[in-house]
């Protein structure tokens, strides 16, 4: 497991810690023993494939479940499922709301659901349906709306209540690019209004381009933590474009070696022992002139696929010894 | 405001703003009242009456049968010959002719009489015109063994010597007796109903919730058991309620109903027969007035059976509509799922129905005992045993246990249920068994 202690920030500066939290079932360890921290007023993306465990953490974070063993602490103190519970506000991925209720009424059903009292609710509720313009929906039923409309809809009554914590399973899945754009802004409206936003998906491109710091989980376990920028300096292959004028007269060095060539630009990976500058100097040195010099990264999507296919060949079964 | 209440506010509300509510509570009481009203006149402005012709060659009758006079059933005595009656019975004169022979004599009953008919008598008529003829001939043949007629008279007043009465001397005639029962079967029936009916409304309400996969969106604000606790107030509101329209609508077109038929209660008065089973018809048949009915009523002690009525229903139906929800929460889109599951909940109420028409009958056997006492059966066999009063049908140690049980057995399935609850609405595509709602219910967390 890599893990990257760049997040030693003090307890008043999370909104969140994780320790050591597990929940077992009866067949499989769904959560096992994952510790982590989400700093106030960050973007955090939990990523990892389909049954992974994410859904049975989260709701461990909103109180649904409760760990079999571990820590929660939120905002600095033991987390209170009761209490604190208003003050996030969790978009699972599993949602849906009342078909045939009128959507005024439903959104201010859940408002108070939240603490939030009538006139502090219809106040929100205003604010936001004027916002994501959806003023004309008030007496209209959940059955009438398109499946783009009502997710919309669910992410309004999601934040709604102003939560500390905003937890978003997969929100992105049934929208349009128009919309998802939406949301998306209103995503990093929330964070800069001091929210802290836990998002959850296996997109990673969405991830790479909103979160400030990920956690990645496989079977029940944490494998990957840490911000995006890190993880990927930590998953470099010392990859490298150069864009050259002409070509060069050959390309045989020490210091590197050519993994791609599309006219005249190159693709190499630079040998154990050697740096950037020896490439530059190569080439520098056969009177070639670069146009352009970069490095490659990998993409997320990419760091996800290696780590998650290492780690198929584990299982997360009990063994003999280990079942209840 | 609090959140299971909140939860039972959105319940309800969402329930009684549909039109079918209103349907349902006021259309259907009118529906039912309208066809007892049309039973009731169709019954009494019935001109259908049962002519028989009596050829009474022996001149056994002397005249008449007896001196009953009812429109139902009319004996015509006539002088003409089988021939000119049956010609009379086939233009529908009369229904039937009655032949006496000329060699009849009371005194060998040996020879039985012929009772021809030109159509098929149904039982009831049949029963009557036996009775009524047969008790003709008794009569006739007891006053021709030197009875005077009142010595007969005397001697059939009898039975009337015998008097029932309670260990305390109080006494119990034929009409509280038959009020009671009909008393106990109604409000036992009207439980069964209330917790089929408002029991599968939970049920329907929380597979609602999960279908819609709105379940965890709640659950992220509200304890799975204050949802449930919620919705099952919410929905026991709404049947309280239309249980309370349901009451008035009853009591208000009672007072509607003498308006309507004036002169109705003289006509129930007169008849002599009321056909239906029903205990308290029986019983007026028999005692033979209104008098007796009203002073059976007037011994009913109301009061005490409103109170346990109200008591057993909500009982009841928080013992077993927490179960439903339970069921509910474990099934997934397949309605036919929820089929086997309910098959556990539903065998005691129907168990319960079966105890309790027995219990009606005899509210001190030890299988009405134990049925009024036992949590699954208590609310459908106590109101069988109540209606018989204490301490007649039940002693007052008995139902404070019962109470003190349904208590206890309403804590405890509610518990449960909201274990197997809070696991069963966040499970999906799964179909579960009984044994794996048990594993829930008992597990730690």
């Amino acid at each position: 497991m890599i893990k990257f202690e760049f997040n030693h920030l003090s307890t008043m500066q999370n909104i969140l810690e994780l320790t050591n939290l597990r929940k077992y079932y009866a067949t499989q360890k769904a959560v096992d023993d994952i510790s982590f921290s989400i700093e106030k007023g960050s973007i955090f993306g939990l990523l990892g494939p389909n049954g992974a465990g994410k859904t049975t953490l989260l709701r461990m974070i909103t109180g649904i479940f409760y760990p079999d063993s571990g820590h929660i602490q939120f905002d600095g103190r033991t987390f209170n499922p009761i209490e604190d519970v208003l003050k996030i506000g969790y978009m699972p991925e599993e949602r849906g709301l009342y078909k045939k209720m009128k959507i005024g009424d439903q959104v201010m059903y859940l408002a108070q659901l939240k603490g939030l009292s009538r006139q502090d609710a219809l106040k929100q509720i205003k604010f936001w349906f004027k916002r994501l313009e959806m003023e004309s929906w008030w007496t209209k039923k959940v059955e009438d709306l398109s499946k783009g409309m009502s997710q919309k809809l669910q992410f309004v009554t999601t934040v709604l209540h102003e939560p500390q914590l905003i937890i978003l399973d997969e929100p992105f899945s049934g929208l349009d690019p128009l919309n998802a754009n939406l949301i998306k802004d209103e995503i990093y409206g929330l964070a800069q209004r001091g929210s802290t936003v836990i998002f959850s998906t296996h997109r990673m491109e969405q991830v790479e381009e909103i979160c400030d710091h990920i956690v990645l989980m496989n079977l029940g376990k944490k494998i990957l933590d840490g911000t995006v920028g890190d993880v990927k300096q930590q998953f470099k292959e010392n990859k490298f474009s150069i864009k050259l004028q002409e070509l060069p007269a050959h390309t045989s060095s020490p210091a590197f070696n050519v993994i791609d060539q599309q006219a005249n630009a190159f693709t190499v990976k630079i040998n154990e022992g050697h740096k950037s500058n020896d490439v530059l100097q190569f080439f520098l040195q056969q009177q070639c002139t670069i146009e352009a010099f970069h490095e490659i990264l990998p993409s997320l999507n990419d760091i996800f696929i290696h780590l998650v296919e290492g780690s198929k060949a584990k299982t997360r079964q009990f063994n003999d010894s280990m079942a209840q | 405001m609090n959140k299971t209440l909140l939860v039972a506010q959105r319940e309800f509300l969402t329930r009684v703003q549909k039109k079918t509510f209103l349907l349902s509570t006021i259309g259907l009481p009118l529906l039912i009242f309208s066809l007892y009203a049309g039973i009731i006149y169709f019954s009494v402005k019935s001109t259908d009456h049962f002519k028989v012709a009596v050829i009474d060659k022996a001149h056994l009758f002397n005249g008449s049968i007896d001196d009953k006079k009812t429109t139902e059933l009319i004996f015509n005595f006539v002088n003409d010959d089988t021939a000119s009656v049956q010609k009379q019975l086939d233009n529908h004169t009369y229904d039937a002719y009655l032949y006496v022979p000329a060699g009849f004599s009371i005194s060998s009953p040996s020879d039985s009489l012929q009772l021809r008919s030109g159509k098929a008598i149904g039982l009831l008529t049949r029963e009557t015109i036996q009775k009524r003829i047969s008790g003709a001939l008794e009569e006739k043949r007891l006053l021709s063994m030197n009875i005077s007629k009142q010595q007969l008279d005397s001697a059939r007043a009898e039975k009337d010597y015998i008097r029932f009465s309670n260990a305390a001397g109080k006494t119990n005639n034929d009409s509280k007796v038959g009020i009671s029962y009909a008393v106990g079967m109604i409000s036992g029936f009207l439980i069964y109903i209330i917790l089929f009916l408002y029991g599968t409304m939970v049920m329907r309400g929380v597979m609602e919730e999960k279908v819609n996969r709105i379940a965890e969106v709640i659950v992220s604000s509200v304890r799975p058991f204050q949802l449930m606790m919620g919705k099952i107030l919410g929905i026991g509101s709404v049947g309280l309620v239309q249980f309370v329209i349901w009451i008035l609508l009853v009591f208000g077109l009672q007072l509607i109903l003498p308006m309507i038929f004036p002169d109705l209660a003289t006509q129930i008065h007169a008849q002599p027969v009321q056909p239906g089973g029903m205990g308290a018809a029986q019983a007026m048949k028999d005692s033979g007035a209104m008098d007796g009915l009203m002073s059976g009523l007037s011994d009913i002690n109301f009061p005490l059976i409103i109170g346990c009525f109200i008591f057993y229903f909500m009982g009841g139906y928080f013992l077993y509509s927490s179960l439903f929800a339970a069921v509910g929460s474990a099934v997934n889109e397949d309605p036919q799922d929820a089929q086997s599951l309910l098959l556990p909940i539903m065998m005691p109420v129907i168990f319960a129905l079966v105890i309790m028409t027995k219990a009606v009958n005899d509210p001190n056997s030890s299988l009405a005992v134990f049925g009024s006492l036992f949590p699954f059966t208590s609310p459908i066999v106590m109101m069988a045993r109540i209606a018989h009063g204490i301490p007649d049908g039940v002693t007052l140690i008995q139902l404070l246990v019962s109470i003190a049980l349904l208590v206890a057995g309403f804590l405890c399935t509610t518990w449960l249920a909201g274990k197997i609850y809070r696991t069963g609405i966040l499970m999906y595509g799964k179909k579960v068994t009984w044994k794996e709602m048990w594993k829930w219910a008992f597990r730690k967390n």
